[in-house]
């Protein structure tokens, strides 16, 4: 697939001393989702800041669209939309108004249409004279997508879309990016909700005190990481795991009911089969069992862990 | 130059006049009918003429120098102070724009602004006192340029602010005393030689002087001067916005 950002050895160091940055290099392929995750002030806001033109990186560059952020800044910045992560509006302006002024911002000629369908989408329409003060937090973050996409950009940068907005919007602004992807329209989204990324994304980062410390498919990186757990429910509880299942390294509940299995799933055999004969071997029988699979929120929080 | 950008910024500053009309124009237009009322009418009548010119009509360029000065910095100031305040500046900032190209927007809006006020000011005093104006070329020059210069300023200052008191500050404590001490209401020649000769360290001075000149063809100081003055202040405070281009100062971290 088509490589639409671009960036090599990106560093930056703030005034403060703060290295928020360290060499971070990454590929964003047109038309996909990417989830850049982290905790707060891991780096996620001033990578796509950086990329924006917000902030000025310390080393490094960055190329969107096969334009240099720097020397061609124009033609690449034309191709970006950005939503940040606060509400920050006109809040005396009107919702029409505040839309044609950000198209305008992008040297884009007026296009009523455009911004009449822009709004309709996002369920603004009906709002269009009033002002921005009189919205509420749900219609303020769908304004300013709106505004992000009144120029028609190639590339949405997404930041945390979702923070501080109940369930029922982050589902919409879920259906939204969906919809938004299906044009053709590149997402990056920022985001430290697991489930966003795991319910969105086509491809994860993980970025952790600045560093990238990791980049694979959703699927692929739960298939890689992800650690599955057989827990069979036995008929008669034990009062301990029998010496001759030690290998196995089986974690017995409380009650001496259930004996719970972890395996990983990169290796070349589970051992579950092994398991069940060393299980009848002992005489053990067991009523029920069943599998699961570790979340995107516990891999997350174990590379973190690991990480730099 | 990506001049529908500009146009963009140029008209929603010009709407956010339009919103803020009260305050904007009606305030300013009110103020100035009251100086006329205390210092053309009331102290006025009491005063002999200055220079062969009526004192009503001699206080005229001062006032709007006044508010020129005080307008123009105080609408470019605002203008980029606000989305830094609110911070809808990253959209200025993430947009296909130069520094240049944001700047001339701002600083065209605030002393297209200022000008507009300034000819609505002359329109007003042209109610109390009989006006002439014996060189309307060099008025509508020392207008543009002083309007240009002051929204320079005025941009700088709304870039340095990180308060809306740091906002008010230097319009409050240094160009309202220098405006009122530049010889607004009177001619310099008036004051005692020592108070002559410090008078000559205020830079408005020149401003007032080389404006006063172009209505009545009197001045304090040579009209030459005046204008090198006036061209120095354009100068300095475009290097100073040069400078925050080049470093980002205060606009990107």
């Amino acid at each position: 697939m088509q490589t639409i950002i671009s960036v090599s050895g990106l560093a930056k160091t703030y005034a403060t001393g703060f290295q928020a940055l360290k060499s971070v290099s990454l590929d964003i392929r047109r038309g996909e989702i990417f989830a850049l995750l982290g905790p707060n002030g891991a780096g996620k806001t001033t990578l796509i800041s950086i990329i924006c033109g917000i902030v000025k990186a310390s080393a490094g560059s960055v190329r969107v669209g096969g334009h240099d952020i720097v020397a061609d800044y124009r033609a690449a910045r034309s191709l970006i939309g950005l939503v940040p992560q606060e509400l920050t509006t006109d809040a005396f302006e009107s919702v029409w108004a505040t839309v044609s002024f950000s198209r305008g911002l992008f040297g884009k000629r007026a296009n009523p249409q455009y911004l009449e369908k822009v709004l309709r989408d996002l369920s603004l329409w009906d709002r269009r004279d009033s002002r921005i003060l009189t919205l509420s937090g749900g219609m303020k973050r769908r304004l300013l997508i709106a505004k992000a996409l009144s120029h028609e950009p190639q590339v949405l940068f997404l930041d945390e879309p979702t923070a501080g907005v109940d369930v029922s919007l982050r589902r919409d602004m879920w259906q939204l990016v969906r919809a938004l992807q299906a044009t053709g329209v590149t997402i990056i989204l920022t985001t430290h909700y697991i489930d966003e990324a795991e319910e969105m994304a086509d491809r994860i980062g993980v970025i952790s005190k600045g560093e990238l410390i990791v980049v694979e498919e959703k699927a692929e990186l739960m298939r890689q990481l992800g650690r599955k757990q057989l827990t069979l429910h036995l008929q008669q509880p034990l009062p301990e795991v029998p010496p001759a299942l030690a290998a196995h390294r089986l974690d017995l509940s409380r009650d001496g009911s259930e004996l719970t299995y972890t395996y990983d799933t990169r290796g070349e055999g589970s051992g579950i089969l092994a398991l069940l004969e060393d299980l009848s071997a002992a005489g053990i029988a067991f009523r029920d069992l069943q599998t699961t699979q570790s979340s995107l929120e516990e891999i997350f929080v174990s590379l973190v862990k690991d990480g730099p | 130059m990506n001049l529908p950008a500009m146009r963009a910024i140029y008209l929603f500053e010009m709407a956010r006049t339009r919103r803020t009309l009260l305050q904007s124009i009606v305030s300013p237009v009110i103020s100035t009918s009251l100086y006329f009322v205390v210092f053309g009418a009331a102290i006025g009548s009491r005063i002999d003429e200055i220079d062969g010119v009526s004192y009503g009509a001699f206080i005229v360029p001062g006032l709007i120098m006044l508010s020129i000065l005080t307008q123009s910095i105080a609408n470019a100031s605002f203008g980029i102070f606000f989305p830094r305040f609110t911070g809808t500046i990253y959209e200025l900032l993430s947009a296909p724009l130069s520094y240049l190209e944001i700047a001339a927007s701002y600083v065209g809006a605030a002393a297209t602004k200022s000008i507009f006020l300034g000819l609505i000011i002359l329109a007003t005093a042209a109610l109390f006192v009989p006006l002439r104006i014996e060189h309307p070329f060099w008025m509508l020059l020392f207008l543009l340029l002083t309007a240009l210069s002051f929204s320079l300023l005025g941009f700088i200052i709304g870039i340095w602010a990180d308060n809306f008191e740091k906002l008010q500050l230097v319009p409050m404590l240094i160009i309202t005393p220098l405006t009122f001490l530049g010889g607004s209401f009177y001619s310099i020649g008036m004051l005692p030689p020592i108070w002559q000769t410090i008078s000559l360290f205020n830079p408005v001075v020149y401003l007032v002087s080389g404006f006063r000149w172009s209505f009545h063809g009197v001045a304090d100081v040579s009209v030459a001067v005046s204008l090198a003055m006036t061209l120095a202040f354009l100068a300095i405070f475009l290097a100073i916005v040069a400078w925050i281009f080049r470093t980002g100062y205060r606009l990107k971290s």
